[in-house]
């Protein structure tokens, strides 16, 4: 292992260690821990300028409730998971399908595909914004959740058929050999013998996805605009221009912009970094 | 028919279970694409006639300052976005122990990456805010004047930058920890035994294995940077004096804000900014092709 393990090291060298570690962590996340703090102060402690200090009072419960009250916090949130969840499920689902055939099958196109796929998602978003948006106008699904689903499954079937695709590339494929020699028709072995294989990619995919998807912003923008449709990503910068220097209001709104990610990604940690550093590590 | 499926099913399932996704990616990415191209040679405010104007847009970004400010700010997002790559290894090799609950530290400092670019925007323009800002009462506590980094046209790109590099620095950390748990712990003892140590050992025996690894951080990193878009909307929206923008930003602006809608021109900056990532989409799709040789 590298760096040498602690445990094998002088003392000293281990104390420091366990004392750098906490202090490291604060640092790096002192950002964030100064918006939760912020989060439960109060409106008074924002204009007095008392941002770093003991909150004079902790407002939890009034800052949470604010921010759905008189705005429409609870709108966008709700759209967010409008449009995340039904994409997710979508871009996983045609992914499955790609990856299946390029991963399985030998035929004379099929590297040409899969690099189209690869290529396309890594495209700047900017070239596609004016065609899409057109499309997307032209299709009478401006400014709705469908409008914003159609586009991500659309675009995130590129990098979930890479991913996809090179997970089934390592299953055994014997096991489909064995199948073809029974007579079970490519359709059932898809269905019965590749997609179990598949579970946990298709769990790291959609936490994945789900992160992406959630946290976007710039398509947000492009294929929405109003409170009626628009996720919070989006729902959060305009909240921002009406609480002005509102930080606590603003601090709350981002924690609870934060959580579902987050939570996500705790609860399927394992999941979520395969999917990073796919074919990363061999 | 049904003999027909019989007899050709391995050369028709694949098509059958490509068709919906080629047929979402053609009309949702690939055709757009080209679009946009088209689109890049004609003068459109995206609602009456287009008039065709050939080369007249990007003949314009010749002599567009904002353009050209646009580019730099680009080249030193490229550049300095980098630092996440050594960043992301010094953190993956300070965590790389078996302490009890190093893996808590591990996913605590991974968040930065699994919150949305806004809240970080948002959390590091109140950072940088200049009358009670974390970083100017830090300034002050050492006797400085404030500065108001998001308002210097100095230092607002640097500003932003370095909020980005706090999730990216998280992602490439991530990148190398997983790499460092594939290295091969012989090759190290075996190296050890040669009294290698300390950054030699790095340099000559771990970086070498960290080659996939790095690899895909180099590729995320430089998607990261041309993608910049997020931060500067949310942090600066583009100022001030437009002196933080990026291409992708400015394509925005200039497509439709509130300085009317130019969708040919903001195409034909989309069209530059397509043409440097292809620059290395083509070197990550020649990796690929070479892998692909190899197995």
């Amino acid at each position: 292992m590298f760096p040498t393990p602690i445990e094998k090291t002088r003392a000293t060298t281990r104390t420091l260690y366990n004392v750098a570690l906490p202090v490291a962590l604060i640092l790096w996340l002192l950002p964030l821990i100064a918006v939760a703090v912020t989060s439960v102060r109060s409106g008074g402690d924002i204009t007095a300028g008392n941002y770093w200090g003991w909150p004079t009072s902790f407002n939890l419960l009034e800052n949470y409730t604010a921010i759905f009250e008189n705005t429409p916090f609870g709108n966008y949130l709700w759209n967010s998971f409008r449009v995340t969840i039904p994409t997710v499920i979508g871009a996983v689902a045609l992914s499955c399908m790609t990856g299946f055939a390029l991963g399985v099958y030998k035929f004379r196109s099929n590297l040409l595909i899969f690099f189209m796929f690869v290529a396309g998602n890594f495209v700047p978003f900017q070239i596609l914004m004016v065609p899409v948006r057109d499309l997307t106008l032209d299709m009478g699904v401006y400014n709705t959740a469908t409008g914003l689903v159609l586009f991500h499954v659309a675009f995130q079937t590129g990098f979930c058929t890479l991913f996809m695709r090179n997970f089934i590339r390592a299953l055994p494929f014997e096991l489909i050999e064995a199948a073809r020699v029974e007579g079970v028709s490519e359709i059932r072995i898809f269905w019965y013998v590749v997609i179990p294989l598949m579970k946990p990619a298709i769990a790291a995919l959609s936490v994945l996805i789900f992160t992406f998807i959630w946290n976007d912003y710039f398509w947000a923008t492009v294929l929405t605009q109003g409170a009626e449709s628009q996720p919070i990503t989006a729902g959060l910068y305009s909240l921002n221009g009406q609480w002005v220097a509102a930080w606590h209001l603003v601090s709350a709104g981002s924690i609870v912009a934060a959580l579902p990610p987050v939570l996500m990604f705790f609860l399927m940690q394992r999941h979520f970094i395969a999917g990073l550093t796919l074919g990363a590590v061999k | 028919m049904q003999s027909y499926w019989k007899a050709n099913q391995q050369r028709l399932a694949p098509w059958l279970f490509l068709a919906p996704g080629i047929a979402m990616f053609a009309l949702y990415v690939i055709f757009p694409i080209f679009q946009s191209m088209s689109i890049s040679l004609y003068e459109w405010d995206g609602l009456g006639e287009k008039s065709y104007v050939g080369m007249g847009n990007y003949v314009e970004l010749m002599d567009d300052e904002a353009f050209y400010t646009s580019l730099k700010n680009n080249v030193i997002w490229l550049v300095l976005y980098m630092l996440a790559i050594p960043a992301g290894l010094f953190v993956a090799l300070f965590l790389n122990q078996t302490v009890r609950g190093i893996r808590i530290y591990k996913s605590l400092f991974f968040f930065p990456f699994v919150i949305s670019q806004v809240v970080v925007g948002l959390v590091f323009s109140w950072f940088y805010d200049p009358s009670f800002g974390l970083l100017n009462v830090a300034l002050g506590a050492i006797g400085l004047d404030p500065i108001a980094v998001l308002a210097d046209e100095r230092y607002v790109t640097y500003g932003i930058i370095a909020a980005g590099l706090w999730p990216q620095t998280a992602y490439c950390m991530i990148l190398y920890l997983t790499g460092l748990n594939a290295v091969d712990p012989e090759q190290i003892e075996a190296a050890r035994l040669d009294n290698a140590k300390g950054v030699k050992m790095l340099w000559y025996v771990i970086l070498p294995q960290l080659r996939p690894a790095t690899f895909i951080a180099v590729v995320v990193t430089v998607i990261g940077a041309l993608r910049s878009f997020d931060l500067v909307s949310i942090m600066t929206d583009g100022g001030p004096w437009g002196s933080s923008r990026v291409l992708a930003f400015y394509m925005y602006e200039q497509a439709f804000s509130e300085y009317g809608f130019r969708m040919g021109y903001g195409a034909a900056i989309a069209v530059v900014l397509f043409l440097i990532m292809m620059v290395y989409i083509t070197g990550f799709l020649w990796k690929m092709y070479q892998d692909e040789k190899g197995r």
